[in-house]
């Protein structure tokens, strides 16, 4: 029954991740005038551009061009770098389990101080940690991420002196290392998250515990707290993993800026620098595998609904 | 329900009406940015670099002895500009798509869900992102990109609100009496779609300011001479050991931008629907 | 009348509960006294608006925090004031000894927990049970009330149960701990009409077969009549009228409980007599008309009622009947000869 019904979500999949490659494909008919020149510049010869032309197989129809794109990047083929001929799938993996693991660190930062200040909201109503959940909650969504970052550096790094303002270390070689390097980026990335899921949590849990069965769980004599924990929480949240599936997403967005500022390796400083180095395939790939990646999580999300609602179906 | 009445109970949202307020001082500042601003905010002079805040200089200069006051305030022409971009650009192309597949129904309305749907599932910033890197970098397009991007929330908005008006029964009693598709779609459903536009487009401020200053910031918006923000806030990062405080000003006024959006969006909200209050 | 029987399980006494708004004070129980004897089941019957349901919950103190309760209010539970214990052992007692179900069993059970684990829960927070006692108990109360094949059904979710299933598995959830006291709150008010039967059958039964004290509260003298063994009329957050159910069916001393029995459909013997309901509206709780609060509506009204407020008085020498009324209806609903003649005729 399940697996049916993941086969059934995993069909709808299918025409997003079509319409979205499409859009990705369709940036290089934005390119003014003949791409290829806009590529490898005014100066490239009359050879270099042909040759480029066969290579993009700008020669075919459209429709034609982005099926054979579509078949070479269903087996892994996302095209060579024009800027370095490096091979875009191998670069593009190469850098992903970087930006993953920033990406997982600033979910879990959203996530869960989210949750604590929407918890301790509602708990305390009125209180200091209230009126402070309520201020993150509206002025948190507002900040620039990369604001957010530079005032992090500038407190911990610069005048604290207590974790390093650039660079990067992976979890796999050095567990101390990749704490230190990932805390601060994971903050910026997730500040935005962490003030859009306690808002949301926050006026969903005041609405759920309010709720009917609520007033029931209180009558048998259970507590506050648990009234929360255990009736309330898993209800309230219901609406609120649409918002964290959206904050996954903007995270990844996130991190093209977040990696440019603290030099951290990953895909989205290369969509950066493949912009900066008018390397458009490269950056063609990095855009899509990170879309794929979105579409991933909300599928994820749809799923992680469906079995927290008993409601729906399978 | 009338706009008339929707202005009156935004007036009465203390908050939203103070951002909104606050985002008309912004846009005349912007006008007249050339007028207010007491120095070029491109002339240096490096006798006098990253000076303190003084009275000849209120928010003191930066490592090339410019005016960071004069630039914050040419810095709102930007935001403002990629603002009305964010808002022009989806409702004269969005709403009108939304506005026929919503009326037409079927299997064109069915395409144009999934397309829609599809497109929103982006995160907007690579959206906006790749736009710019193919339209060429500069200001400009990263502009367009950042309409472009808005387009496809325009249209889901403008489709829903068109399904629900369609189905009314004075609607219906409108097109049994014989009227045509286009009376139709400006005695009712113009008027009716207008109150979610206007919350989309005010949030659409926060999100332009935010993506303007973003490709800014990579370099990909405003190309110097040109003064955005987000292009200031980069330029201060390079200067953050000599003086931190350069990024506060383009930050802040970023960030109130950013929040008078926000609230306005929240303020619209309510006094469009009262029951949204106690949340 | 000598044993210890007769002593009240529950003694509310001087309940006043208000809530300040700023249009001014709103008072949904004022000021209001009764008691429910063990094994007794005593019918709260009062339109939408009378405070009977503010008055239920209070025995709970499960009334939203704006509602404040006068000093003076008394609701004393086998002689301890339940408005001056602490939260802790405030619950201790609900659930335990004090139980409730309320009006609509679609929205008063958590959704996205099975039947089981929320009977459970119960059991579980009151007594020191193992998983397998826990589960034992659960099927034993889901047979108790009457749910078929309760094996299957405890791991059910609510929205996969019918309305009266529910409602059912409310009961359950009351009774896991045999309390002494239920409180049911309108518990057929959202059913089906024959499920209301149903429903009001089974808590009978189990009454008679536990012995609990049962509170009920609803707007409906059919299910008064079918069940309750003492009735109380409120309105407008008062009683005006106490007594027997066969005494208040047989001779209804106040013109509003006359009113509310007019208002009830009947399928007995003279069921040819029009449905009458009672004119006007519940009056407006900011502005309550001076004297006596029925007086608007009431046929038999006099200006001296609309000066002065009567109190609750004995009715008579012999019995316990009690009413709030200048002019007392007499046997058989006439008019007692001091009433003026209708005005809305």
């Amino acid at each position: 029954m399940f697996f049916k019904f993941l086969l059934r979500r995993l069909i709808y999949v299918i025409p997003t991740l079509l319409i979205t490659t499409l859009v990705v494909f369709s940036f290089i008919l934005l390119i003014p005038g003949d791409p290829v020149v806009a590529l490898l510049g005014e100066n490239a010869t009359p050879e270099k551009i042909a040759q480029m032309r066969e290579q993009l197989g700008l020669n075919d129809p459209i429709l034609v061009q982005y099926g054979n794109w579509l078949l070479h990047a269903i087996h892994g083929d996302l095209g060579k770098s024009i800027f370095t001929g490096q091979p875009v799938f191998e670069a593009v993996t190469g850098r992903l389990a970087v930006t993953f693991q920033l990406v997982f660190i600033s979910m879990l930062v959203s996530v869960g101080l989210g949750m604590f200040f929407a918890i301790t909201s509602v708990y305390f109503p009125n209180s200091v940690m209230d009126y402070i959940a309520r201020f993150i909650s509206i002025l948190g969504a507002s900040l620039p991420n990369f604001w957010v970052a530079m005032l992090l550096v500038v407190f911990f790094s610069l005048t604290l002196n207590w974790l390093p303002a650039t660079g990067f270390i992976s979890i796999t070689e050095n567990t101390a290392g990749f704490f230190k390097t990932v805390l601060l980026p994971a903050i910026s990335l997730g500040a935005v998250g962490m003030a859009v899921i306690t808002r949301h949590l926050r006026s969903s849990l005041l609405e759920v515990m309010g709720a009917d069965f609520v007033r029931t769980a209180y009558s048998k004599g259970v507590s506050r707290w648990r009234s929360i924990f255990n009736h309330g929480l898993r209800n309230a949240m219901l609406p609120v993993v649409t918002t964290i599936g959206i904050g996954f997403g903007n995270a990844i967005g996130g991190t093209v800026v977040i990696e440019t500022i603290f030099a951290i390796p990953g895909t989205g400083q290369l969509a950066v620098n493949s912009i900066l180095q008018r390397d458009f395939t490269m950056l063609q790939g990095v855009v899509l595998i990170l879309i794929v990646l979105v579409i991933i999580i909300n599928f994820i999300t749809d799923i992680v609904y469906a079995l927290l609602d008993p409601r729906i179906e399978y | 329900m009338s706009i008339k009445e929707v202005m009156r109970r935004f007036r009465s949202e203390r908050l939203a009406f103070v951002s909104f307020i606050f985002l008309l001082i912004i846009s005349i500042v912007a006008i007249f940015a050339p007028l207010i601003t007491p120095y070029n905010p491109n002339a240096q002079n490096l006798s006098n670099i990253l000076a303190n805040p003084s009275f000849s200089h209120w928010m003191g200069t930066d490592n090339l002895g410019r005016d960071i006051f004069s630039r914050v305030i040419m810095g709102t022409r930007t935001a403002i500009q990629a603002s009305l971009f964010a808002i022009i650009i989806p409702l004269s192309i969005g709403v009108p798509i939304g506005i026929i597949a919503g009326y037409l129904g079927g299997i064109i309305d069915d395409i144009f869900m999934r397309i829609v749907d599809a497109i929103i599932a982006i995160p907007g910033i690579l959206l906006a992102l790749g736009i710019t890197a193919a339209l060429g970098i500069s200001l400009w397009n990263a502009m367009i990109a950042i309409g472009i991007v808005a387009i496809p929330q325009f249209a889901r908005l403008a489709r829903g609100q068109t399904l629900q008006v369609r189905t009314e029964p004075y609607v219906e009693s409108a097109k049994i009496s014989g009227a045509g598709p286009i009376w139709t779609m400006f005695k009712h459903i113009i008027p009716n779609i207008s109150p979610p536009v206007l919350v989309q487009a005010s949030v659409n401020i926060s999100f332009a300011v935010l993506a303007e200053t973003s490709l800014s910031f990579l370099g990909m918006g405003a190309q110097s001479p040109q003064i955005s923000w987000g292009s200031m806030i980069q330029q201060a990062y390079s200067m953050i050991n000599l003086n931190p405080w350069l990024i506060v000003y383009p930050g802040v006024a970023t960030a109130l931008t950013v929040m008078a959006g926000n609230f306005v969006g929240d303020g619209l909200r309510v006094a469009i629907d009262p029951k949204l209050k106690k949340l | 009348m000598t044993s210890k029987e007769e002593w009240p399980l529950l003694e509310v006494k001087n309940l006043h509960a208000s809530i300040s708004t700023t249009k001014g004070n709103i008072i949904p129980v004022n000021s209001i006294s009764y008691s429910i004897k063990p094994g007794e089941i005593v019918a709260l019957v009062g339109e939408s608006g009378s405070g009977k349901s503010v008055s239920a919950l209070s025995i709970m103190r499960l009334n939203a925090p704006e509602i404040k309760y006068k000093s003076g209010s008394v609701i004393n539970y086998k002689g301890k004031n339940l408005l001056e214990l602490k939260e802790k052992e405030m619950r201790r007692l609900r659930g335990n000894e004090i139980s409730m179900i309320f009006q609509d069993p679609m929205f008063s059970l958590n959704p996205v927990h099975r039947i089981g684990k929320q009977i459970a829960e119960t059991v579980k927070l009151h007594r020191k049970v193992t998983p397998k006692e826990a589960k034992d108990i659960v099927l034993d109360l889901l047979k108790k009330v009457g749910i078929p094949d309760p094996e299957r059904r405890m791991s059910n979710y609510p929205h996969q149960l019918s309305g009266g299933m529910r409602q059912r598995v409310m009961i359950a959830m009351a009774l896991a701990c045999q309390p002494t006291l239920l409180i049911a709150d309108e518990p057929t008010t959202a059913l089906d009409v024959t499920i209301q039967a149903q429903i009001l059958t089974l808590i009978r039964n189990l009454q008679e077969e536990t012995g609990i004290s049962v509170l009920l509260i609803t707007h409906d003298l059919g299910v008064v009549a079918e069940i309750a063994d003492r009735v109380l009329v409120m309105y407008c957050g008062k009683i005006v009228e106490e007594g027997t159910v066969d005494e208040l069916f047989e001779n209804p001393l106040h013109p509003y409980t006359k009113g509310l029995m007019a208002s009830v459909p009947e399928l007995s013997e003279h069921s040819k007599r029009r449905l009458e309901t009672i004119p006007g509206s519940v009056p407006n709780p900011l502005e309550l008309p001076k004297g006596c609060n029925f007086c608007d509506r009431c046929p038999y009204a006099s200006e001296e009622c609309g000066e002065k407020e009567p109190v609750l008085t004995k009715a008579s020498a012999e019995s316990d009947r009690q009413v709030a009324c200048w002019y007392p209806l007499g046997k058989k609903g006439e008019i007692n000869h001091y009433a003026k003649t209708s005005n809305f005729s």
